[in-house]
């Protein structure tokens, strides 16, 4: 029953909760829309804790990703040891360099006095979620080894199951408790995403790198994309 | 020929007294805000010095602006492949410290102060954490030369001066020094808009103002940087890019900018220049030594009947094609060449333009007249105390050709007017100056009128902006009645 409202009603609250404020925040109040950077107010540590954990997490979400999509590919890909290893030591050095620049930049803005004018109770949350999740991480890839398997074979079906509105649980249930906090922590952050600033993710430029230099608006013409 | 028009700028640097009367009045109408106490949009600057934020000349140290590497224009700072690698960390970003942490005083503790021995003082708290601080440096620290071992020895533009002309600009009796004051160029190739990786910067195509649509920007703050006058900044509250408007709201309703209308010397111009923006990229190309020729090129002249039917063709509006005919931008950057752009190197192509000041020579005198006999009239210009290679380096990108022509002719105009009035000067050595430094009596004339007589109405020549005329093409009248106004109305918090 418990396991039923974790696994088959949350992530569906969450889900709902961040398409509808997303694209309601975007539409009404884009201002709002910002990595809201502190750069300008603290250089040097600035670098040595957001881009580890930047970069980090982009190879972690990678992982995920991958292992969401194409669950099959993976096993087969994993069939040989030395390639499981690669995989293995890749993911979880993204992860301890997620966690070390996620610790450094909370410990920046709990330390520096002039980022924690700036900072708001969101932001909080924001890094609670993020340090759950990401210390809960590391402890999962070095607890239970092989999370590129087990995951393609057991938390991928969950989440196609899911997908297809068709929510099946009985392959994460018997998973132990240290996975399942790992799962229900990523829905508590997907459903607060859109109220923090982490929706800076959702406006990463694109068009940039195709775009003509200059902008110009004319009165009455639309707006040149980007 | 692409014909576009573009409000444009000249700060008469001979005229500027250095009140910051500018400053405070752009200050009190735009940044007296929350996250913008540290930004002055319009700054004066004492030179030789190192400006703000400190030592923005420096672009080894900030890579703003354009460089041409392989034949073709490049920004300095952040190519396309390297903003995906710096997103995250931009590594020639200013930091606080580079401009100065915003302080006020506790004028509070003047009221609630317990009884005590001893007066109580307003001290000074930051504005961005309130608490105490220790001032060490702010905006204008090296006003007139303030600590100049520091700041004015440190100017980037002496590069190239002698160690004479070192000396000599810090030695006690042949100081010098001059007064820059600083806004943003709005230029035709601007780096800020180009490096915006959202493309929330942008140029108004009616009047080439360049604003940031702060509904788009998201704090990637690769415009900060990109701009190599430091004339973008960045809210530190609202997490936004903020920039010199050219006051286009004033604009829009026939007001000359918060800072040109308040300048006490009236060293400022405003009027419309007509440029052919076809032409942009290939004169941005050019070698630095030919960049102030190409880009005065860049400007058409508005008497000209083919620029004429080329703007009609563009749709530029037939009374702004009269107000650029009236532009006193025009006469002091085209036909008399007396106005120059600052740091033209940069290659952003600046709408700014800057007319170099005159300074202090040793003159001689003979029977209680100033002595003229030199055989050449211009040798004080070489032997003014602000070596004419320094203004090269700030106007000339490098090249003391243009700055010397303008200063040779604005010392013409003066002799001319002396002959005229004060009469220590005959007519005829008066026409000599004036055929030797490129100018007419009638150009000479002209000159001084809009030099030393000039109104409000021949300093600011403002097109009629057509505001209806957008908002009829945007939305129904009938609707925009209803919302007139400036900005949208929500707060800048940080979150929802």
């Amino acid at each position: 029953m418990f396991d039923t409202l974790l696994f088959g009603v949350l992530p569906y609250v969450a889900m709902f909760t961040f398409f509808l404020v997303t694209i309601q925040r975007y539409r009404q109040r884009s201002f709002s829309y910002s990595s809201l950077s502190s750069q300008f107010l603290e250089n040097r540590r600035h670098f040595w804790s957001l881009v580890p954990f930047h970069y980090g997490i982009l190879v972690v979400l990678a992982g995920h990703i991958v292992a969401f999509l194409f669950p099959r590919e993976l096993l087969a890909f994993n069939s040989r040891p030395l390639r499981l290893y690669i995989l293995e030591t890749a993911a979880l050095t993204g992860g301890l360099m997620t966690l070390v620049g996620l610790t450094a930049a909370v410990f920046r803005r709990w330390t520096t006095a002039k980022i924690r004018t700036v900072t708001t109770v969101s932001d909080w949350l924001v890094y609670a979620l993020l340090t759950i999740q990401v210390a809960n991480g590391v402890y999962v890839a070095v607890a239970h080894p092989w999370g590129s398997s087990w995951f393609a074979a057991s938390v991928s079906p969950y989440l196609w199951s899911l997908a297809r509105l068709t929510p099946d649980i009985t392959t994460i249930t018997p998973l132990p408790w240290g996975v399942k906090l790992h799962i229900i922590n990523a829905y508590l952050l997907i459903g607060f995403f859109p109220f923090t600033r982490l929706v800076h993710v959702l406006v990463i430029p694109n068009v940039y790198l195709w775009r003509k230099p200059q902008v110009v608006r004319w009165p009455g013409r639309p707006y040149p994309a980007s | 020929m692409n014909v576009r028009s573009q409000i444009s700028m000249v700060f008469h640097l001979d005229k500027c007294i250095g009140c910051h009367t500018c400053s405070v009045a752009c200050k009190n109408v735009w940044t007296d805000r929350k996250g913008a106490e540290y930004m002055w949009w319009n700054n004066v600057e004492t030179k030789p010095g190192t400006g703000y934020p400190t030592l923005w000349e420096d672009q080894e140290e900030y890579q703003g602006g354009w460089e041409v590497s392989d034949g073709k224009l490049q920004l300095k700072s952040t190519s396309k492949k390297k903003i995906v690698f710096n997103i995250f960390h931009n590594p020639h970003m200013p930091s606080i410290d580079d401009y100065y942490e915003p302080w006020t005083y506790n004028y509070e503790h003047l009221f609630d102060a317990p009884a005590s021995d001893d007066q109580p003082v307003a001290r000074p708290i930051s504005q961005i954490t309130g608490e105490l601080v220790q001032i060490e440096s702010g905006p204008n620290w090296d006003d007139d030369l303030g600590g100049s071992p520091v700041y004015a020895a440190n100017d980037p533009n002496l590069e190239g001066l002698s160690e004479e002309q070192r000396e000599q600009l810090s030695s006690v009796e042949r100081l010098v020094y001059f007064y820059l004051p600083r806004i943003c160029n709005h230029c035709l190739n601007p780096s800020c808009v180009a490096s915006c990786p959202s493309g929330a910067l942008y140029k108004r195509g009616q009047d080439g103002i360049v604003l940031v649509d702060q509904n788009r920007c998201r704090a990637w703050r690769s415009c900060v940087a990109a701009c190599p006058y430091k004339k973008v900044y960045y809210n530190w509250f609202a997490g936004k890019a903020e920039k010199c408007i050219l006051c286009y709201p004033r604009l829009e309703t026939g007001q000359a900018p918060a800072c040109f209308h308040s300048c006490v010397g009236r060293i400022r111009y405003l009027g419309v220049l007509l440029y052919d923006a076809s032409r942009i990229e290939e004169v941005a190309l050019k070698k630095d030594a030919e960049l102030v020729e190409a880009h005065r090129s860049l400007i058409l002249d508005p008497n000209d009947p083919e620029v004429i039917s080329a703007a009609r063709a563009a749709g530029i509006d037939e009374a702004v094609l009269e107000s650029a005919r009236k532009s006193p931008v025009f006469k002091f950057v085209k036909e008399w060449k007396m106005a120059l752009p600052p740091h033209i190197e940069y290659r952003t192509m600046p709408m700014l333009f800057y007319v170099p000041p005159l300074s202090p020579v040793i003159s001689s005198r003979v029977n209680g007249l100033v002595d003229f006999d030199s055989t050449e009239f211009f040798h004080d210009i070489d032997e003014s105390r602000v070596p004419v290679r320094f203004l090269a380096n700030l106007f000339g990108a490098g090249e003391e050709r243009e700055v010397r022509y303008a200063l040779r002719k604005q010392k013409a105009v003066r002799w001319w007017r002396r002959a005229r009035t004060a009469g220590d000067v005959d007519q005829e050595t008066a026409l000599r100056m004036l055929a030797e430094a490129d100018c007419t009596p009638e150009q000479a004339e002209a000159i001084y009128q809009l030099t030393s007589l000039c109104t409000f109405e021949d300093r600011f020549v403002i097109p009629p902006m057509h505001r209806e005329q957008v908002i009829e093409q945007a939305q129904s009248p009938q609707q925009a009645r209803s919302s007139a106004g400036f900005g949208f109305t929500t707060g800048t918090a940080r979150s929802i």
